[in-house]
């Protein structure tokens, strides 16, 4: 019955139990490493620790499916575009041209072209379970702890987590208020129109914000009344002291990118790796 | 006597939003280690008194202040929330709302962590003060997924680590079942003889009178009107005039024409002396007792062999059945999490059974959409901010015909004639942001009942509400019933369930554990036990005076109490 899609879920694993600081900076340091190359092989290698890493810390299908949905859908998209509005261009950076075929017109499919775009596909893949990895497995007071820890105010900090807390909350009132616009006789259901459907959807925006205006004046009052924003500083009950596997974890991080540094510099002389020459 | 503690001398407060003061000219001293209750109406200023003490006035919420109020040698205007923090905590009313912490210990620790204490010390501070409210072995769970009763005692836990020494529980008993609330009113006296100074804002009297107070402060229209002990209080009869219910069994002594003076300790049943009084009663109870045979009534809505389960493993209805007559008004009740709300929704086909079947005369349900069962059975949330999506009252209650593409001379008809049903006609071109919460009830009652469905469910139709807007609301309930709408209540108020529904249907942990007369379920300790209830304290009463039948005697106080009511509306 409960939507409870990307909430935080408490288990025991090597993931879990790391610290939210260090999970945030190995996050940091891996997508920077991706975002600097175009090389496959650096690319196609953190994806599989990142797959790896997913299925350490027992994140289930079900968890992320609507996600994964939602992703996939913008990625076809994506790479559609990239070929309609630039065909030409891996040629252009790869500098050879080995066509496979045509579609006619300067619509013309080469070996190069094809490369690149797998390439930028992979770069989106390998990001993406970092991120789910990242949100899934850390305590949002934690995850708090550790933002704070690296230097962003605590009251942003707070804020965040709270709305990550509350998300699962919001989300059960959005059922309720669908439910009982449904009882008045508001199909939603596969019995009506799509556009119907999402007209009515739209309807339940409203009682929705209402109920978490409502919230979120309860528990600013409850956070006014327990002194929260009294110093310019706090402390706090969850954040975890770091341990050797988080020194581990962000020194293998750090050398991934290193690395990936090192062969864009050294070994490639370019930010593409290329297969053609 | 003690030192005051808190002073308010010639005190006034007007919300800059506001074109009239909300407190006018409040003169109050409360004492070091006092146990004191305010009692008012919605509206009294009684919340506003408590935000005043606690600082979210003038601090969070702003306004203009006159005069003085010293607390603990403060002066309230000139210190700071976080000042008055460190000396005064506060409860607020929905437990719930107010977690900030994912885990106990975290919640706990909020106040802590926004004063720096290390996190070494924090720990152990969070430890002692659990054990102190008895959740030691709960730290690492998740408050949300505690009883209502736990939930309480980790928002106390959570003022106290402060070391306060004023307390303040703003309306503590409002979203609780009867038994949750005494225990809750158990654990507040307890923490009351740590020394502690204790304020309750409540209008659930004879509820928090479960345990003495020193005092109580009658609040009405932003001024104190009674100060006094509970015996001088309750023994003058004022309570009724401000809107305030008195404890039942009180207006049972005044139905049967007994003087009630301060020297009777009318403050609670215990202390009550009735050996004046016994004589009244029972020539009251012989005078008025007669049996009124009941109709029998055609069956409409049957619920036949329910069973679901959330998890697939553990129950939440196991094979539940019941028949709900026509023009018949029935209350569910149980505690939370009993399964009363999975019910409704089954009925109302949120959520299919995994066995039985609800069917309404013999037709079954089960092929409906939700949206299809709309003319069969209609829902009211117990929250009507979760039903209203319209600005205006005549769209909201217009809502439901207009999808169904009815013409529009139709839907107009249609919509006036339940605004007039629902006295809402003159208001049907307002906004409903204008309107009063009880008010916003009734237009969600309207819009529902637009739809002309045979049977009508509401959710905690008052929760939260005073005497005053209960009346009203229920009322309105009794009118539409009498005019021969069949009604289904879910609720856990005891008044409401005796005073308004002749049947009650009791569940508890999936089964039903009884159908039968409301007040019967009232009168029987084992049943009320199970379901979170409490035994009504007229029945106490009776058993107190020595009336040969108690479970006589509060049903002709039922029936005598309807005709008062009657009149007085």
């Amino acid at each position: 019955m409960k939507i409870r899609t990307f909430s935080y879920d408490q288990l025991d694993t090597f993931v879990h139990r790391l610290s939210g600081l260090s999970k945030l900076v190995c996050f940091l340091l891996l997508t920077t490493a991706i975002m600097l190359t175009y090389d496959i092989r650096i690319i196609l290698a953190i994806m599989v620790l990142s797959y790896i890493m997913m299925m350490i810390s027992k994140i289930r299908y079900s968890q992320i499916k609507v996600m994964l949905i939602y992703v996939f859908a913008f990625l076809a998209f994506n790479f559609i575009l990239t070929y309609v509005f630039a065909p030409e261009y891996g040629v252009k950076i790869y500098g050879t041209r080995h066509q496979l075929f045509s579609f006619g017109g300067p619509y013309t499919v080469t070996l190069e072209q094809l490369f690149y775009q797998v390439t930028k596909f992979s770069k989106y893949l390998s990001v993406i379970p970092l991120g789910i990895i990242f949100i899934l497995t850390t305590n949002p007071s934690e995850f708090a702890s550790a933002l704070n820890g690296v230097g962003i105010s605590y009251k942003i900090c707070t804020s965040l987590s709270l709305t990550l807390r509350y998300f699962p909350d919001v989300a059960d009132d959005y059922n309720s208020i669908s439910l009982a616009q449904q009882a008045r006789g508001l199909e939603m259901s596969k019995k009506a129109k799509m556009m119907d459907r999402l007209k009515r959807i739209a309807g339940i925006l409203i009682p929705l914000i209402m109920t978490t205006m409502d919230r979120i004046d309860i528990i600013s009052n409850a956070m006014d009344l327990r002194g929260f924003g009294k110093h310019k500083k706090r402390t706090w009950y969850a954040k975890k002291p770091l341990k050797r596997n988080d020194y581990i974890s962000m020194a293998v991080c750090l050398a991934v990118l290193i690395i990936s540094l090192y062969i864009r510099f050294a070994v490639n002389h370019s930010i593409y790796y290329n297969p053609f020459q | 006597m003690k030192e005051p503690i808190i002073t308010f001398t010639d005190f006034s407060f007007q919300y800059f939003e506001q074109s009239e003061p909300t407190l006018h000219h409040i003169d109050l001293t409360i004492r070091r280690g006092e146990k004191i209750l305010i009692a008012g109406p919605s509206g009294s200023g009684k919340s506003t008194l408590g935000n005043c003490i606690n600082g979210l006035i003038p601090f969070a919420h702003k306004g203009k202040i006159t005069g003085s109020l010293n607390v603990d040698g403060i002066e309230t205007k000139k210190s700071s929330l976080f000042e008055l923090s460190m000396k005064v905590g506060t409860v607020l009313q929905d437990s719930d709302g107010q977690f900030i912490g994912l885990s106990v210990g975290e919640d706990i620790a909020f106040a802590l962590e926004n004063d720096l204490v290390p996190q070494k010390e924090m720990k152990e501070r969070v430890k002692r003060i659990s054990a102190i409210v008895g959740m030691s072995d709960q730290i690492g769970q998740n408050p949300h997924n505690l009883s209502g009763g736990q939930k309480q005692r980790v928002s106390l836990a959570g003022v106290m680590v402060d070391d306060v020494d004023i307390l303040l529980f703003d309306e503590p008993l409002a979203n609780l079942d009867p038994k949750t609330g005494k225990v809750a009113i158990e654990l507040i006296d307890d923490i009351a003889k740590e020394d502690k100074t204790v304020i309750i804002i409540e209008h659930r009297l004879e509820d928090v009178l479960h345990r003495p107070v020193d005092r109580i402060i009658l609040m009405n229209d932003g001024k104190i009107v009674a100060d006094g002990t509970p015996d001088e209080v309750l023994a003058s009869g004022i309570l009724r005039d401000y809107g305030i219910r008195e404890p039942l069994y009180l207006t049972a002594a005044r139905y049967a024409g007994s003087e009630i003076t301060a020297d009777l300790h009318p403050a609670s049943l215990e202390t009550f002396d009735v050996s004046g009084i016994r004589h009244d009663l029972q020539k009251w109870y012989d005078d008025h007792y007669n049996r009124v045979p009941q109709p029998q009534k055609k069956e409409m809505l049957k619920i036949e062999d329910i069973s679901f389960s959330y998890s697939g493993v553990k129950p939440t209805l196991n094979h539940i059945s019941a028949v709900i007559h026509e023009g018949e008004m029935v209350s569910i009740v149980g505690k939370n999490g009993a399964g009363k709300t999975t019910l409704s929704s089954v009925i109302c086909g949120f959520i299919k059974p995994d066995d039985g079947k609800i069917t309404m005369y013999g037709e079954d349900l089960s092929p409906y959409s939700i949206s299809e069962r709309a003319e069969y059975v209609g829902i009211v949330m117990q929250n009507p901010n979760q039903m209203i999506s319209k600005t205006m009252i005549y769209d909201e209650v217009a809502l439901g015909l207009t999808i169904r593409n009815l013409p529009e001379e139709e839907v107009r008809q249609k919509v006036y004639d339940v605004l007039k049903i629902c006295g809402l006609y003159e208001f049907r071109s307002w906004p409903i942001s204008a309107l009063s919460f009880g008010q916003k009830k009734r237009v969600t009652i309207a819009s529902i009942l637009v739809l002309n469905p045979k049977v009508l469910i509401l959710d905690e139709p008052t929760a939260g509400q005073d005497y005053h807007h209960y009346s009203e609301i229920m009322e309105f309930l009794k009118k539409l019933n009498e005019n021969g709408q069949t009604i289904i209540l879910i609720t856990h108020d005891m008044h409401l369930m005796l005073e308004y529904t002749e049947r009650a249907i009791v569940i508890s942990d999936a089964e039903k554990l009884a159908d039968q007369k409301a007040f019967e379920v009232l009168c029987d300790p084992v049943l009320t036990e199970k379901a979170n209830l409490k035994e009504t304290s007229l029945f106490e009463l009776a058993q107190k005076a020595g009336i040969e039948d108690p479970l006589g005697f509060v049903e002709c106080f039922i029936h005598y109490d309807r005709e008062v009511r009657a009149h007085e509306n």
